[in-house]
């Protein structure tokens, strides 16, 4: 029963799927030549390369598909600054996300902890959290130009502030959750501290710890695509920007199918770890 | 006079109530015990059965009062004393022997690995779970994460052995079993056992001794009864001795009434009653003999 729901629904996504590329191979190529006037605003933010080309046609799916191939047949060529393969803007954006929220986990983790520990703290330290968490993590974006000078060391800034405050709350909450029975018992075998820390705190949190990074993650990837819009340079979302300016949609759309392949592959990976570090009671 | 081995001192416990104030579980309570000796507490739930257990654990602090143990006072948790919680307490992550292990490990720190999971095989055979070492505790029975609690106490080789109704979660037949289990192995190695329960037939079978706490607030020990079984009783014989009705009926009247008006039976004239010597009590004996202080 659940294999054929698991084929049925495989069927039928891939039913989905056709009808939602013959519906859009059909919308860009009826009605070709509609010719509207430019707006306005639309000249001005797509700039020279609306002056000269003129109307770009809204690309249908072979042309992506082929933009798709293009891109994938040579993801990592380097022939300057601003042309470089897919793969390797990708792997800028990745390697951001990566460091940030890496360096984000040695903080929140260790902090949360002390946090979850201990009640005094945790109350102390609760409402700065608070009004952190819901800033923006772009927000920050003018302050850490302004003190770190350097655009690539801001936007990991920036996906370490954004990954940090999900983990830390995530930590903080596991930690002071861990059923008192479980401690009691690390008290009556007189385990010290930091003994008890790894083989009691620690894994009863590890659940909830790994859901807080899954969150982060999830938050880094989206935010990203911003950072790098904002900062440019190298990146997917620096990427999406200069194929905006340069006026190729079907590059646009290969990179946001990318982006949400890469976002998924990443919510996996930590759904995984989380899995395994889940206990049944 | 020698003191006894586990001797309660006067102890109390106070916790902030809601409305303002302290409510007292229980205050100036006096109660000992020998060296082998298993004794059974029974009271009616909320009269701060746990409480006093948790204190002999060390985890927890008389408001006021101390126990002695062996001549020291409690000074926290030790490894001298095992305690079976009541919701068994299995760290859900470790499997049964992983489980026992980490309390053998804890006792003996610089054991290798091989050895303490010898030990702690050894401790899982005695209550009959060879076989299922690699479960994890979501994997067991209720009565079979009971005993993984027990092997877990047994293991550590304590001098005390402190449990919180650790049968009453079990069907009757699982529950006999492992009563006999219990008694075989506290028989057999000398434990001094404290244990909780609500099961009158339980404290019969089990205990040398059984301790009647009134309902709290400002819980007392009302009586101790001395259990007139023979010590080598055997389950299906108990209900066979003289003794066994008087002793079961005084339980339950205990239990049934007494319990609830204990304050106005102390007001009766001419009861005598002292908190530091709380009557004992051989039901079943034609002559119990007479407490020695006036109510106080
Ligand atoms: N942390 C606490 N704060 C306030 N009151 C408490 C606390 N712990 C226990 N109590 C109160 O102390 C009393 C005794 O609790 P205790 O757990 O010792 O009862 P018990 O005799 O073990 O009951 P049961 O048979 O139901 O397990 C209860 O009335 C309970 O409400
Ligand atoms: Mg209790």
């Amino acid at each position: 029963m659940t294999r054929s729901i698991g084929v049925r629904a495989l069927v039928l996504s891939l039913v989905i799927l056709a009808i939602f590329l013959a519906a859009w191979h059909v919308a860009v190529s009826g009605g070709g030549g509609g010719g509207q006037a430019v707006d306005p605003e639309y000249a001005r933010l797509v700039g020279a390369a609306a002056a000269t080309g003129g109307q770009t046609p809204m690309p249908g799916p072979i042309d992506v598909g082929k933009a798709i191939w293009k891109h994938m047949s040579d993801p990592f060529y380097v022939r300057g600054t601003n042309d470089m393969g897919i793969g390797i803007q990708l792997a800028y954006s990745l390697a951001r996300v990566l460091l940030g929220f890496g360096i984000a986990v040695a903080v929140a983790v260790p902090l949360g902890f002390l946090i979850g520990m201990s009640p005094l703290v945790y109350r102390a330290l609760d409402p700065f959290i608070q009004v952190m968490k819901p800033i923006s993590p772009l927000a920050w974006m003018p302050l850490a130009l302004y003190t770190i000078k350097d655009s690539a060391l801001s936007s990991i800034f920036v996906i370490f502030i954004c990954s940090l405050w999900p983990m830390l709350i995530n930590t903080a909450f596991g930690v002071a959750s861990v059923r008192k029975d479980w401690l009691n018992v690390a008290r009556t075998l007189e385990v010290g501290p930091v003994r008890k820390a790894f083989t009691v705190i620690l894994p009863a949190a590890a659940p909830t710890i790994l859901t807080g990074m899954r969150i982060s993650v999830g938050i880094a990837w989206l935010v990203i695509v911003a950072a790098e819009m904002l900062v440019g340079g190298t990146g997917i979302g620096y990427f999406v920007w200069n194929q905006w300016n340069n006026l190729s949609l079907t590059d646009i759309i290969t990179a946001i199918l990318l982006i949400g392949l890469v976002g998924m592959v990443l919510d996996q990976i930590l759904a995984r770890l989380t899995r395994l570090v889940t206990y049944p009671e | 006079m020698a003191r006894s081995y586990i001797s309660i001192e006067g102890i109390a416990r106070r916790f902030p109530a809601p409305e303002g104030g302290r409510t007292t579980i229980f205050e100036d309570l006096w109660f000992a015990m020998e060296r082998g000796e298993f004794v059974c507490v029974i009271g009616h739930s909320g009269c701060g059965k746990t409480t006093v257990l948790n204190i002999l654990a060390g985890l927890d602090e008389p408001s006021e009062g101390a126990v002695i143990i062996d001549g020291k006072a409690i000074e926290g948790p030790s490894l001298d004393r095992a305690v079976i919680f009541q919701s068994h307490g299995l760290l859900p992550w470790r499997t049964v022997l992983g489980n026992v292990s980490y309390a053998v490990s804890s006792k003996w720190r610089d054991w290798p690995k091989a050895k303490v999971e010898d030990h702690a095989r050894k401790a899982i055979a005695t209550v009959g779970l060879t076989g299922a070492e690699m479960k994890k505790p979501a994997q067991l029975s209720g009565g079979m994460k009971q005993r993984v609690g027990i092997a877990r106490a047994l293991s550590i080789e304590p001098k005390i052995m402190l449990m919180d109704e650790p049968f009453s979660a079990l069907d009757a037949l699982t529950r006999g079993t492992l009563q006999d289990e219990v008694r075989g192995i506290c028989r057999n190695t000398g434990q001094t056992v404290f244990m909780i329960t609500h099961d009158v037939d339980e404290a019969i079978y089990l205990a040398d001794k059984i301790v009647l706490m009134t309902n709290g607030p400002d819980a007392r020990i009302a009586e101790i009864v001395t259990n007139p079984l023979p010590a080598d009783r055997s389950r299906n014989e108990v209900h066979k001795h003289p003794a066994y009705y008087p002793l079961r009926n005084h339980i339950i009247d205990f239990l049934v009434a007494r319990s609830r008006s204990f304050a106005e039976e102390l007001a009766q004239p001419g009861k005598v009653w002292n908190r530091r010597a709380p009557p004992i009590v051989t039901p079943g004996t034609p002559d119990t003999p007479p407490p020695l202080v006036r109510a106080v």
